[in-house]
């Protein structure tokens, strides 16, 4: 335990991932606390996320990147008890300011889950309804057009064209999640947030959502929570690890894979841990 | 994922104890190959050219090695430079056989003849590089990046070593130009001393990669 205190203390602060990638900032956190009631979940994290790149969370379980993932589109909000303190600013503005619109942030902010959740509708209404409810195609061929468009960002439209009023629950694993892709990119977010997106996923269905993130980043910022070191070294540029609720390090994907700052990171990274 | 570390520990550490055997059979077959010509020993040299079996067998079970820890364990960090610089070690240990082998057919050449002079400087360079390589594999096994510079050091004397062979022998070749084949025969004895002193300080710079992922290549750092 010594050494793992000794290696909390010798961690750099704050890691400031987006200089690093030199890409603009689109997140900055800074000094973020999460508690579920008096259980402190987060402590002080600061990092800064790039913008159209792929940053990855690592950690094992319980250490707290699933819960930091939802502090940024403020998706914590929802679940009784939870506080928060610090700061999480996009595109320079604090999305905890208690002016926000919740609702907007989510749009700007689109997510992704585990388990893929369409709705009980047709392949078609999974993706018109948030567009609908958010007035952001009011003519039919709008509408058409906005669907089109983005199951085709989520690489599944070639296979769901001719079926698109079929139950969307009749679509395999990968299908659905890449669905909820393109329900999430209906809405034009700015940034991506996924929860290991493709855990649930066969191999070749895994393949087509990492190569599908590999495309998606132009457009977007993407982060992406995995419990596997493997895609997270495969799909990200940067890669921030966290432990026992704090962030150890955070840095160029490559340089973390291969020769890590921290000895936290390099123990986890190896495997020798726990 | 805490159950996987010991299996995979265990196939690296049995990686490095392949490579250091490799590297035994490496340094005996350079000693053996320079006594066998400073000691006008034929049978001995008959040994070297006909012992490169166990060598090359290691070199290709080495790297199949190699490429299955790759494959099954994907491994990063401090693993992922352990095994590359295990790779590329193999590949230079290989090449320090062959050109033990490469002494060994210039010293049957060298015997045909009678000697030029005795040989002084052959024997020095011999134990540089027999002692660099050791060094390296030293400073593998223990990860120790002090001795590894140690090693880059001495690669200096050897080069010394090498152009004062070339100058003397070229002194031989022109007073007496029935000396020339034997002289040239020696010139190339030399030469594979300092490749092996090269292939050492290749395997230097892999440990130092390996240890401190600092490339020190080509003066990089």
């Amino acid at each position: 335990m010594s050494t793992l205190a000794s290696a909390l203390q010798a961690r750099p602060s704050p890691p400031a991932a987006a200089e690093q990638a030199g890409a603009p900032c689109k997140i900055a956190v800074r000094d973020l606390n999460f508690h579920y009631g008096a259980k402190r979940a987060l402590e002080g994290i600061s990092i800064d996320i790039p913008a159209n790149l792929v940053t990855a969370f690592i950690g094992p379980s319980g250490c707290g990147k699933s819960t930091f993932l939802r502090t940024l589109n403020r998706m914590n909000d929802i679940i009784a008890g939870t506080r928060v303190e610090g700061e999480v600013r996009i595109d320079g503005r604090d999305i905890y300011r208690s002016d926000t619109d919740v609702v907007a942030l989510r749009r700007r902010v689109g997510m992704v889950f585990q388990k893929s959740n369409p709705f009980p509708k047709s392949i078609f209404e999974n993706i018109a309804y948030g567009l609908r409810i958010n007035g952001l195609a009011r003519r039919g061929s709008e509408l058409h057009g906005r669907v089109e468009e983005s199951l085709r960002q989520a690489a599944i439209w070639d296979e769901v064209k001719d079926r698109l009023h079929e139950s969307a629950l009749a679509l395999s694993g990968g299908q659905q999640q890449r669905l909820c892709i393109a329900r999430a990119l209906a809405v034009k977010p700015d940034v991506l947030l996924m929860d290991e997106p493709a855990s649930a996923l066969d191999p070749i269905a895994t393949q087509r959502i990492e190569e599908l993130i590999y495309q998606l980043k132009s457009t977007y910022t993407i982060v992406i929570v995995t419990h596997n070191m493997q895609q997270a070294a495969r799909v990200s540029d940067l890669t921030a690890f966290f432990w026992l609720g704090k962030l150890i390090e955070a840095g160029p994907t490559d340089k973390m894979f291969t020769n890590p700052g921290q000895k936290l990171t390099e123990d986890y990274v190896t495997g020798r841990f726990g | 994922m805490t159950t996987t570390v010991p299996h995979f520990q265990e196939e690296l550490d049995q990686l490095k104890s392949r490579l250091l055997e490799m590297g035994g059979l490496a340094e005996d077959r350079v000693r053996a190959a320079v006594t066998a010509l400073v000691n006008r020993d034929t049978a001995l040299v008959a040994q070297v050219l006909a012992g490169d079996g166990p060598i090359n067998q290691l070199h290709i079970e080495i790297d199949s090695r190699c490429v299955k820890l790759l494959a099954l364990h994907q491994p990063m960090a401090v693993d992922l430079r352990s095994i590359l610089s295990a790779v590329k070690i193999n590949t230079d240990l290989e090449r320090v056989g062959d050109l033990a082998i490469n002494i060994a057919e210039a010293a049957t050449r060298y015997l045909a003849h009678p000697p030029v002079k005795e040989l002084i400087d052959i024997p020095r360079m011999a134990e540089i590089a027999h002692r660099m390589l050791r060094d390296a594999l030293d400073a593998f096994v223990r990860r120790d990046t002090v001795l590894a510079q140690q090693v880059l050091d001495a690669d200096d004397a050897l080069d010394a070593l090498k152009t004062q062979v070339f100058r003397e022998l070229l002194t031989y070749m022109l007073e007496d130009p029935h000396t020339i084949e034997a002289s040239l025969d020696l010139i190339l004895v030399s030469r594979h001393l300092e490749r092996i002193g090269d292939h050492a300080t290749n395997i230097e710079e892999d440990v130092i990669f390996m240890v401190s992922a600092r490339d020190v290549r080509h003066h990089a750092q």
